[in-house]
């Protein structure tokens, strides 16, 4: 079978949408076009079943009630009401301690900076070289004042899944307020919010084959009461916690997607898709010296490949092989010429952090497009690395360590 | 980042890529750069004796912009006059490639590359030619 260009590997960045997800969401959009809030007409009724049926299929995806859902704007805004609403709410009774860990995504981090800026104190927590936390770090550093705990399923960079379960026992133990940011790991692995013992839980439909602009935060219900405040104000809806007309096609596309992913949980798709991942990262291994793989290799994604290809640098890699979309740690990537935090934190090398490549496999992946990739990534390496004045350096037995590099 | 098509044609054809000897003494080498930062030029010129640069050869780690800005800058210096080569600004390269700001320090890194190889020659030259 001929492969399609240009080949889309990029699925933590976010996903297509599905066509069943299409199809479910194409009537609320001339159709059913009411106003879900609207109570006293059909219009308005046919729109709150829509609403109501993808609230049942969103809880059901994570085990909660459907009266435990928020819709929210994406998972940048789940993020921010968790943790900002979260400290805000409990800082009066509790303290204004909050903690989180330095490889969290940026949603999560500048919710973080921001409550500094409103007084309160947050612990970083470090990874280890595998990108792990532990939750004797976490319990380590609760205090009499800490009001909320914030650590993410899996990391969007490395797919690194941590400890969640036993954190949020640590958590729930000392009663603090626990918030996990599962975006990448919903629909990948399983995401119990009863087992992982999270009191508040982040997810978005983009990155499951669903619409963007569309996400929701999960709030527990039962003792101890979870209080958050709202950011967003006006009609009061979701429970006054997140007002503003329901995107009711949007809701409706994330329940078809949650639904989806649900399926794919048991009918072997996720093992699909790990079958290629490994053999993606065995081919390149038994074809190419001098591979890095960022992260631990069993607490992981499936779908999840990220590997440093010394002495090749990110940003060439990805125009050397433009036929597949794929993202890069290196700073050349990025508008703060700094490269990834992520890698940084796990004590990767500055110079094999500019050298770090992500793939992100998904649902749409074919095994034809990864024997594609995989060919085309050789290929770039091979003659990247016959460019690169580092390689003949290490191919001549010199340190690039002993060399006295200048900064510029 | 959408490039300009000469500078996507450097990266994908680069001129003149690969090794002088470095030993020999008509051969200037320029090594600049650092891993940290993400790029690194090696940049040599062979030099004759009246100052002509009669080849050029460069190897790069780095993004695709500073990949094609060392490949052009061995096709502007080459089988031109030392002088021409010393007075080659990076502003030339930018423009020619249609660099981004962001990536403008890629055609600096290019200009301190010929000066770095050009002293390296001058240096070996000083050591051949004095009282032993």
């Amino acid at each position: 079978m001929a492969v399609e260009l240009p080949i889309y590997l990029d699925n933590h960045a976010t996903t297509p949408l599905d066509p069943r997800v299409l199809e479910a969401m194409l009537p609320y959009m001339t159709k059913v076009f009411g106003n879900a809030s609207s109570r006293n007409h059909s219009f308005g009724w046919a729109a709150g079943e829509g609403v109501n049926a993808a609230r049942e299929q969103v809880a059901k995806l994570i085990g909660a009630s459907s009266k435990e859902i928020i819709w929210t704007s994406g998972a940048t805004e789940s993020n921010n009401l968790a943790i900002i609403g979260g400290a805000r709410f409990n800082a009066r009774k509790k303290g204004k301690h909050v903690i989180t860990v330095l490889t969290e995504h940026k949603a999560t981090l500048d919710s973080a900076h921001q409550l500094e800026k409103e007084g309160f104190e947050v612990t970083f927590l470090e990874v280890d070289d595998q990108g792990l936390v532990t939750p004797e770090q976490v319990a380590a550093a609760i205090r009499e004042d800490t009001v909320l705990v914030s650590v993410m399923y899996a990391n969007n960079e490395i797919g690194v899944i941590q400890p969640i379960s036993e954190i949020g026992a640590v958590c729930r133990e000392k009663g603090v307020i626990f918030h996990c940011d599962a975006v990448q790991a919903t629909g990948k692995i399983p995401v119990n919010v009863a087992d992982l013992n999270v009191d508040l839980l982040s997810i978005s439909a983009h990155k499951m084959y669903g619409p963007k602009g569309i996400g929701a935060l999960y709030v527990r219900r039962g003792r101890p009461r979870i209080r958050i405040e709202p950011l967003i104000f006006g009609g009061g809806h979701e429970r006054g916690l997140r007002s503003g007309t329901l995107a009711v096609h949007q809701i409706v596309g994330f329940g078809k997607a949650a639904e989806l992913a649900m399926d794919d949980l048991v009918s072997g798709e996720i093992e699909r898709v790990r079958g290629m991942r490994d053999r993606m990262w065995t081919t390149l291994q038994e074809n190419l010296d001098e591979l890095y793989l960022n992260g631990s290799e069993t607490n992981r994604l499936p779908n999840n490949l990220n590997v440093s290809f010394a002495y090749v640098e990110g940003e060439a890699m990805m125009m050397a092989i433009k036929d597949i979309a794929v993202s890069s740690g290196s700073a050349c990537t990025s508008a703060s010429l700094e490269p990834s935090y992520v890698l940084r934190a796990l004590g990767v090398d500055v110079e094999l952090a500019h050298t770090s490549i992500r793939f992100g496999l998904g649902r749409f992946t074919t095994d034809e497009e990864i024997d594609y990739a995989i060919a085309e990534v050789i290929t770039a390496v091979n003659k990247l690395r016959d460019m690169s004045p580092l390689w003949e350096m290490v191919q001549d037995g010199i340190d690039i360590k002993s060399i006295q590099w200048e900064a510029h | 980042m959408a490039y300009s098509d000469k500078l996507v044609d450097h990266f994908e054809n680069p001129r003149n890529m690969g090794a002088l000897d470095k030993e020999s003494d008509e051969v200037g080498t320029g090594l600049v750069g650092a891993p940290a930062c993400g790029d690194v030029m090696k940049l040599q010129l062979k030099i004759s004796d009246d100052g002509i640069i009669e080849d050029a050869k460069f190897k790069t780690f780095g993004c695709g912009s500073a990949i094609a800005s060392s490949s052009l800058v061995t096709e502007m210096v080459k089988g031109k006059s030392v002088e021409f080569a010393e007075n080659l600004e990076n502003g030339a390269i930018a423009e020619e490639l249609s660099l981004p700001p962001v990536k403008i320090h890629c055609s600096v890194l290019a200009e301190d590359a010929i000066k770095a190889a050009l002293a390296d020659y001058r240096r070996k030259q000083a050591a051949k030619n004095a009282p032993a």
